[in-house]
């Protein structure tokens, strides 16, 4: 089975750490996951946002990166749902007969990490260790595009070490919404802030989540809360072993600069 | 009426509109997803709903002829209004035909549409509302924010407030000792409306669906104000949009299962009135039956929106969307607000109006919508169609959008990999400059962004930290280690 690792445009630019752990985390299962250098975007803020001219050649850029491969895996409810419900209207958009053939024959390879961790590896037990209190907030794409149920829940269950809260109102969405999250700042604002009372209110120390643009948009209300919550990929926790990464997902950085002044803090 | 974002703005910084609403809607969210737990073959309903509205509308011609034939053979009159200012002339005219000055209504979606009381006003007729909500709505000089209860960003004490200040001066006042009880008011406003049944002689009603083989309206409701409408007056004028047609009386059937549970959250509603035109020395002895289009052809044109005309009004949407949650019902600047008015509205308008185009976006795109409609309406499906048609309807614009100019040039990089890799390499080094700069760090201790200026970064960065972009993108690092293999084989090396 050749297995590529579709990393998101988001979690290339923004979240790299991501795109490590899933690769740590597969090989780990004995998957030898690839990643085809060709690929850029599932081109859903270009569909969310009504450009679907614009979307046309990102798709098109899509299912030639992702072509012969028997599944293609991401660490992300909705881009794994965009692949799978948008593109087919973005090809139709183009009217080109070929881009659809394409597209038909990519989107249904496409899987959400949960999704291909326990539907075709078979896996909810995946060795992982995350000494920590985690609270788990179901993402509207993964929940409602995609089904994933109680996947992520049943990984995280056997996650050595990690205790696990329940989300209040955990189905109601936290704002992000892609674009919404700008044009209407307001009151993707006001759902975030309540999206992060219920996290508070759990009494957490990690928020977990398949998404990492929820996570950005929720971590980013926590964070000017001084809430002490912080906010980490569901790949992440999964990844974790006792070997242990260096540092804790979710939270080092990229800047040494930080990084010696996190060494002074401790 | 100012576009959406801003008009949710002024609803968010209500809390008593903000509290008034997420404790309305979660109360009504918990009761429909109780008793639609109950029925087993719920899927497989909402299938028979979609499939029944859906093959109405798609011979509506056909079935529109045949419900006036039928309505013609049973004594109703039946007129075509293309438009809001059509019907009202229509409603306006039977009225004042038989004198009236006033008139009593049931609660109907329609006429609030089409703003029938302010024109029956202009014509000097005034048009009394029976239903408990819409009367808190009118007494309060306010608009509708719910279809299913139009004072719900209204609470007992703001109602007691009302019925004290404005009964008065339209009908018999309320008791002076008026409490907050829910049912010391619900007996003020009986008392008060009780007069008005009995002394109007013409009714106007909306329906909840029409019955083209037999000519039979159906009005559905709770608190039977509406079938004292219905029974009592000699004139009845019924405003029903063309959409509201089925085919055949056993279509009723799966709506009928269907919408009590999904709008009231009740297994059936208190009363379901139907009645076929007119009935020899039993009820109204007048019958008018307005057809109206206003705009409903239009969505019926649109191959994807057209989905939206099978609504049949239950409002589990609103209730479902955390947006309406929190920005109520009046940013949405039409008496349809919501999901389905984020829809609707722009279906029946076109685009081309600034607050019109605000709608589709006013939606996360969550799905709530679509997981809770009766009639399997997929809402985020139609929001991203009518997107593009905002989009679209601007592509000739000389001066383009900010907007378009940003997804341009996204477009570009996400075309060819090669390019994103000079925009990823140009944002980490963006990232360290922005550490520099009114650094922050997340919890964890991941360096962010505080406060940015400029458009959509302001936008983000008002009230949320931003993680600093990491110096390395996930494609570098690959490249730069053969995927972790050249990195002594880890794949933790130079976190983010």
């Amino acid at each position: 089975m050749r297995v590529a690792l579709m990393v998101t445009c988001v979690n290339d630019a923004m979240f790299p750490e991501t795109g490590k752990a899933v690769v740590r985390l597969l090989r780990r299962l004995g998957v030898d996951v690839e990643f085809p250098a060709a690929q850029t975007c599932c081109a859903q803020p270009m569909v969310n946002t009504g450009y679907l001219d614009e979307a046309v050649p990102v798709v098109r850029t899509f299912v030639d990166a992702f072509a012969g491969y028997d599944a293609v895996v991401t660490p992300s409810g909705s881009c794994a749902g965009s692949a799978r419900h948008q593109h087919g209207l973005v090809a139709r958009r183009s009217g080109d007969a070929g881009l659809a053939a394409a597209v038909a024959e990519t989107s249904p390879k496409v899987y959400e990490l949960s999704e291909f961790l326990v539907d075709v590896l078979g896996v909810v037990d995946v060795g992982a260790y995350f000494p920590h209190t985690v609270t788990y907030h179901p993402t509207c794409h993964s929940l409602r595009m995609l089904g994933v149920g109680d996947r992520p829940r049943q990984l995280l269950e056997n996650v050595r070490g990690l205790r696990l809260l329940d989300l209040p109102q955990a189905e109601q969405c936290c704002g992000f919404g892609g674009t919404f999250a700008v044009k209407n700042a307001d009151t993707s604002v006001a759902m975030g802030a309540d999206k992060a009372r219920h996290v508070r209110e759990t009494g957490a120390e990690v928020l977990v989540a398949g998404d990492n643009s929820c996570l950005m948009h929720v971590g980013g209300v926590l964070s000017r809360q001084q809430a002490g919550v912080r906010v980490v990929h569901l790949a992440e926790i999964l990844a974790s072993t006792e070997e242990g990464a260096s540092g804790p997902p979710g939270g080092a950085s990229a800047h040494p600069e930080v990084e010696l002044a996190r060494g002074e803090q401790r | 009426m100012p576009a959406f974002p801003t008009a949710a703005r002024s609803a968010l910084a209500d809390t008593q509109l903000r509290h008034n609403l997420a404790h309305a809607t979660s109360t009504i969210r918990a009761k429909r997803a109780a008793v639609v737990g109950e029925v087993e073959e719920w899927e497989e309903l909402r299938l028979a709903g979609a499939a029944v509205k859906e093959a109405a509308l798609r011979d509506l011609d056909t079935h529109l002829v045949r419900l006036e034939e039928s309505l013609t053979a049973r004594g109703a009159t039946v007129h075509w209004a293309r438009d809001a200012a059509e019907a009202n002339e229509i409603v306006a005219r039977v009225a004042r035909d038989h004198g009236a000055d006033e008139v009593v209504k049931v609660k109907s979606m329609a006429t609030q549409e089409i703003g029938l009381n302010e024109a029956l006003a202009e014509h000097g007729i005034a048009a009394w509302e029976t239903d408990l909500a819409e009367l808190i709505v009118q007494l309060g000089d306010d608009l509708p924010s719910h279809i299913l209860v139009p004072a719900i960003h209204r609470n007992r004490a703001e109602v007691r407030e009302i019925f004290l200040r404005a009964m008065g001066e339209v009908g018999r006042p309320a008791p002076a000792d008026l409490t907050d009880e829910p049912a010391v008011l619900a007996g003020a406003a009986r008392e008060h409306l009780r007069e008005k049944f009995l002394r109007a002689k013409v009714a106007v009603s909306g329906a909840n669906f029409a019955v083209a083989e037999t000519g039979t309206l159906v009005v559905v409701e709770s608190e039977g104000n509406g079938r004292m409408c219905l029974t009592l007056p000699e004139v009845l004028i019924s405003v029903v949009g063309i959409e509201k047609v089925v085919p055949t009386f056993a279509e009723l059937d799966p709506l009928l299962r269907l919408l009590p549970r999904s709008s009231t959250g009740e297994r059936m509603n208190p009363y379901t009135s139907t009645w076929t035109g007119v009935t020899a020395g039993d009820g109204p002895q007048e019958v008018h039956v307005v057809l109206l289009d206003n705009g409903r052809t239009r969505a019926l044109a649109d191959d994807v929106g057209r989905q939206a005309l099978r609504c049949i009004r239950c409002s589990a949407c609103l209730n479902a969307c955390p947006v309406y949650e929190r920005a109520g019902g009046h940013a949405y600047g039409s008496v349809y607000p919501g999901p389905i008015g984020a829809i609707l509205n722009p279906l029946m308008k076109g685009t081309g109006d600034p607050q019109t185009d605000s709608l589709p976006y006013a939606s996360s795109l969550c799905g709530a919508c679509f997981e809770v409609c009766p009639v399997r309406i997929d809402i985020p499906e139609v929001l991203v169609h009518l997107r593009s048609k905002v989009v679209d309807s601007h592509r000739d614009d000389t001066v383009p959008k900010a907007e378009a100019v940003a997804m341009k040039a996204a477009a570009w990089s996400f075309g060819d990999s090669r390019r994103l890799g000079w925009v990823e390499r140009a944002s980490g080094v963006a990232g360290r400059v922005l550490t520099r700069f009114g650094r922050t760090t997340l919890p964890g201790g991941r360096s962010a962004a505080g406060r940015i200026p400029g458009p959509g970064a302001a936008a983000w960065t008002g009230a949320r930290d931003l993680p600093a972009p990491p110096r390395e993108s996930f494609r570098a690092w690959w490249r730069r280690t053969d995927g972790g293999r050249a990195d002594g084989g880890r794949t933790d090396g130079g976190r983010s």
